[in-house]
Order: C-alpha cells, then structure tokens, then sequence
C-alpha cells in the first residue's frame, strides 16, 4: 500500500468539488492510504467531505510565513518537507491554474517525474496517459524513479465515496522562508465565473458572435446551465473574447462533462482543445461545417435565435 | 542585460499529426516556433531594445532541424541561436531543461530567462520551473504582463475564472509567457536576410555530459485519437431544436 498525498484547495473551509476526483485517483480503488494535504486552518472544517472521499489523514501544512498563500516558493518548498516526513510515494493534485504551477514547483524542487493533466494512472505499474498536441493524440508514459508527482485532468476522473475517519495532523514545516518572489494583488476579471479549464459544462462562441456585446447570449444560457462561456482563437483574437476564455491547442484544454460550440465551424487546433469533451454539441447555420462531422448532436441554425431559445426551455436559474 | 529564450520547434497547430508507430510521428508536416515562445521572445527583445547593452540569445534543445526556428528567432530580432542537438524528437523534460541550463551557463550568466508557459506538442509544462530550480532562480509563469524596475520584475499572472496575480520577483529570474503577453513582430524580408548572418552555434547534447536522469516520465507510445462520427444533425424551428435538443442531452447522453 502505497502513502499518496493530495494536493487540497479550498476556499473558506469549503473543498473545491475537482479535489474530489483527485482524491479518488489517488485512492486507486482501495490500493493506497491518502493524506490530504492542506495549508490554512480549514482543516476541520474540510474533514467531513475530505473523509467521505477516502482521506485517512489530514494533514495541515503550517509555516513560519503565517501567510504562505502569497509565496509560492514557501508553499513548494513545505510540501517538499511534508512529503518527506510524512514518507509519501507520491503527490497528486488537480492540474487546474494553481495545481499546475505548485506541482511543477514541488517535482522541480524534488528533481522528481511529474504528468500533468493526467487522463489515466495506472499507479501499480506507473503508467500514465496524457494527450499529447492536445486532443489530436494520446501518449502513454511511464514513470522511471520517484516519488511521482501528478496533476489530473479536471472532470476525467469521477469522485467516488468511500466513507472513513479521517484524523487531523498538523505539520510544521522547518523552512527558511524567501521573499525573492511574492504574490502582492490579486485582480479579479470582468469575465468572472468558473473557469473553462475546470468547468463541467462550456458553451463557447467563435467568431460568427460578431461583437464582444454579442456574447451575452453565451452567457445568459451559461447561467442557467452552471456553464463557463469559452471562445475560439478567432473569436479571441478579433477582441471578441479574453484571452483566458480560449478553447483550442493555444489556449486551453478542456473535458467538460457538454461542450456546446455556437458559430465555431471545427478548426483542427480548436478541436485539438476540447475532442476529449464527452458530449459536443454544434450550433451553426452552415450545414456543411467540418464541425457536424464530428459532434454529437448540431443543431442548424442561427445561432442568435438558437442560443436564446435554448436559454428559455432551461427555463429559470438551476442551483447545482 | 543577458537574456536568454527557452524556444521550440514543433509541428504547426493546423497540421494534423499523422502517427508511425511507436513514438514516431510523419515529421514532414510544417514546423513552427512553438506560438508561446513568441510572446517570450517578444518580450525580450522589448527589453533589449530599451535597456542599452542588452543580448538577447535563443536557445533550443532538438533535431538538426530546429535549427529553422531558431533561425525565426534570429529573424524576429534574437541576436544570436544556440541549439542543443539531440538525436530524438522527444526528450524527458528533466534531461531538456538539464542540457538548456548546461548551454546557458557555459555560454553567459542570465539575467532573465523568458520561455513559453507550454509547449503545443508535448503540454508538459515543467521546463521554466525546473530552469528555475536548477539555476536557483525565482520562477512566474502563464505570465500576460510585464514590467521592470529597480532590479525587480512585476507581472501579472493568469489564474482561474479570469482573476490574475500581481507578482514580484527579484532579478535574475525566469518568466513562462502566455498568449496576451504582447503582439510578436512579424519579421521583414530584410529581417530574414540579416538573421541568415547571424551566428548560429550547435552544439552536441552529448558533449555536455549532464548527468542522465533517472526520475524519468518515458514515453513509451502514442495513439491516434479518434474523431467522433457526424452527429445527430437536428434542423427545426429554434425552439423545436432546443427542446428536442434537451431532450437527448437528458434522456439519451444523460449529461443534464
């Protein structure tokens, strides 16, 4: 039985819902034990959704830097030393924006194999798989040394309960604390809302919206379908759209649960970032888009009479 | 200032990647420099062309042929190409950033390392941070702003649901760069002859004698991907399509 740590992050005592697939990930069935690994002082308040997922231990990360969410390198370099005193073999996590930067920085430090965005572990023979040019093909590595550090694809692994008694360590982490590098503002965007990396659901616009005003349609039915608002690369680069909002093999990856593409005709790239999607559906008036060809369902259309009614047959504002 | 970019040559995003077995891959398809590399060389040579006295030198690990890229690189304004040749396509991303840092050192003391946030080809998204934690260096990457001032570097950094941190590190220090960052020049034709005499160093990645790593990730295959056939195409009045639409996201895919 291997002793596998998970990266947690939360919000006010309140576990981020991907969290959850990771911790199942590492669970591996019933092979491995789980330690949660968490900085603040949630960790109470975390046990109750931490230990119905499988966590046996959790473990709270202190450090001489009382606010270690601003230093980056202070985070790193403590779960380098909790991985070592608490003897774990490996360390997962979500590959979202965080998860990708602090796992990187945890295997750098460690000099240690690291895959992120994981789309299948295989942890008893190390074999991992991962998309490779994006969506267009599927690598399948093996991991040579250790402890593995891994970051999985968001929405790719289901959350499975298995109720236990998690106990509650705390660790304090015997760290020179380096300011060379600090965290000094956090801006919050006018897109907001979920972002497409994450997202369960994406209703994404191309370049047909025609304005950046336009893409309130794509936001009024993401609200009613708990959706991220996603682009394509045209649809970005003609200003119609942040750049954090890209969908393809330049901007972001994405697996959502439904991926609905409205006025996007299928570029290679563009499928390149969302092929692993489970369900794709295509709004277009263009009956001949390559994009028909490779979705699930299309609906042909015009997209500013489609999307709105789509909006109205949701009907009001579901809570999740 | 000494600044070096960490770029790469890949096969361009429009090109479809046509697999060979095993690991190998129908190189013919047209190769770019990987687009996040753009914005970090454009940054450099922004910084280049303000601060006097400043060098601007592109570094890649990769086949002969990445030599192309680096003469893009030379093109865009770099004013000088190093190239790490290595005999395969891919290479674990510990020994790739081993033999960048083994370059970079021989050749000069850097200032600032600007690299792309990813490569398109193999995502691993691990070379600016283990540059960093070889050279000892503070690392920010998926960087869409930069300035610098003071023997600081301030930049903002993307993070989930559009929300970006404000970073600051001390310099030297290493920068992942991420689409927003700027608008990468597009060379000249006159650009293009001058780069061709640009010196252009090649060196053998077996000569720096790094040590071979151990903790490896090793890719044993890859598999196509298939596309998913033509859908179910639906052609209605808008509110008839979105209901029936519903319908089989509900019923049928069962993902509602």
């Amino acid at each position: 039985m291997a002793r596998i740590g998970v990266l947690i992050e939360e919000k006010g005592g309140e576990v981020k819902k991907t969290n959850l697939g990771a911790l199942t990930a590492a669970r591996q069935g019933a092979a491995n034990e789980v330690y949660a690994l968490l900085f603040g002082d949630h960790a109470e308040a975390c046990r109750e959704v931490l230990q119905s997922y499988g966590t046996e231990k959790i473990v709270a990360i202190k450090t001489p830097e009382p606010k270690p969410s601003s230093f980056p390198e202070v985070q790193a370099a403590a779960l380098c030393l909790a991985m070592d005193a608490l003897c774990l073999d490996a360390l997962f996590g979500v590959a979202g924006q965080y998860g990708k930067d602090m796992l990187a920085r945890v295997a750098s430090l460690k000099g240690a194999p690291l895959v992120l965005d994981c789309l299948e572990i295989d942890f008893s023979s190390g074999i991992i798989k991962k998309s490779h040019f994006s969506g267009k093909t599927t690598a399948t590595l093996r991991l040579n040394g250790g402890p593995w550090i891994l970051g999985i694809r968001p929405n790719i692994f289901p959350d499975i309960v298995d109720p236990r008694k998690a106990e509650i360590l705390t660790y304090e982490a015997p760290i020179q604390v380096s300011k060379r590098m600090a965290i000094r503002e956090i801006k919050h965007g006018a897109a907001g809302g979920p972002d497409v990396s994450e997202a369960e659901i994406i209703i994404s616009g191309g370049r047909p919206l025609g304005s950046a005003e336009n893409f309130k349609i794509l936001r009024d039915c993401a609200a009613v379908l708990g959706a991220a608002v996603g682009a394509s690369r045209a649809a970005v680069d003609a200003g119609f759209a942040a750049h954090a909002m890209q969908v393809g093999q330049t901007g972001k990856t994405v697996s959502p649960r439904l991926y609905i593409a409205c006025g996007i005709s299928g570029s290679v790239q563009h499928f390149a970032g969302m092929k692993t999607s489970k369900i794709i559906v295509a709004v277009n008036n263009d009956a001949d888009a390559p994009i028909f060809g490779k979705c699930d369902y299309g609906l042909l259309g015009d997209l500013f009479e489609t999307v709105p009614a789509l909006t109205r047959a949701l009907g009001p504002v579901r809570s999740k | 200032m000494k600044i070096y970019v960490c770029i790469k040559h890949v096969p361009d995003t429009a090109a479809n990647i046509r697999l060979l077995g095993g690991t190998a891959f129908d190189e013919t398809v047209k190769f770019i420099m990987n687009p996040y590399d753009e914005y970090a060389l454009e940054q450099a040579l922004q910084i280049r062309d303000k601060e006097g006295g400043s060098e601007v030198i592109a570094v890649t690990v990769g086949k002969e042929s990445a030599a192309a890229t680096l003469r893009s690189a030379l093109a865009m304004g770099a004013d000088r190409g190093i190239l790490v040749k290595t005999d395969t396509y891919f290479t674990d991303s510990l020994e790739t950033s081993r033999l960048l840092q083994k370059a970079i050192d021989i050749d000069g003391s850097p200032d600032l390392i600007f690299t792309g946030k990813q490569s398109v080809d193999t995502e691993g998204m691990q070379i600016p941070f283990r540059l960093a934690a070889l050279f000892d260096l503070p690392v920010v990457v998926n960087v869409m702003a930069f300035s610098m001032a003071g023997g600081m570097v301030t930049v903002e950094r993307e993070m989930e649901g559009d929300v970006r941190e404000v970073i600051e590190m001390s310099i030297p220090c290493i920068v992942g760069a991420a689409k927003g960052l700027n608008r990468p020049r597009c060379p000249t034709l006159p650009d293009m002859m001058k780069a061709k005499k640009k010196e252009l160093k090649v060196v053998n990645g077996a000569d720096l004698q790094i040590p071979k790593p151990i903790q490896t990730v090793e890719l044993l295959e890859l598999q196509p991907v298939p596309d998913r056939g033509r859908g179910r195409i639906l052609k209605d009045s808008p509110e008839n399509m979105a209901d029936e639409l519903l319908r089989l996201l509900r019923d049928e895919a069962k993902v509602l």
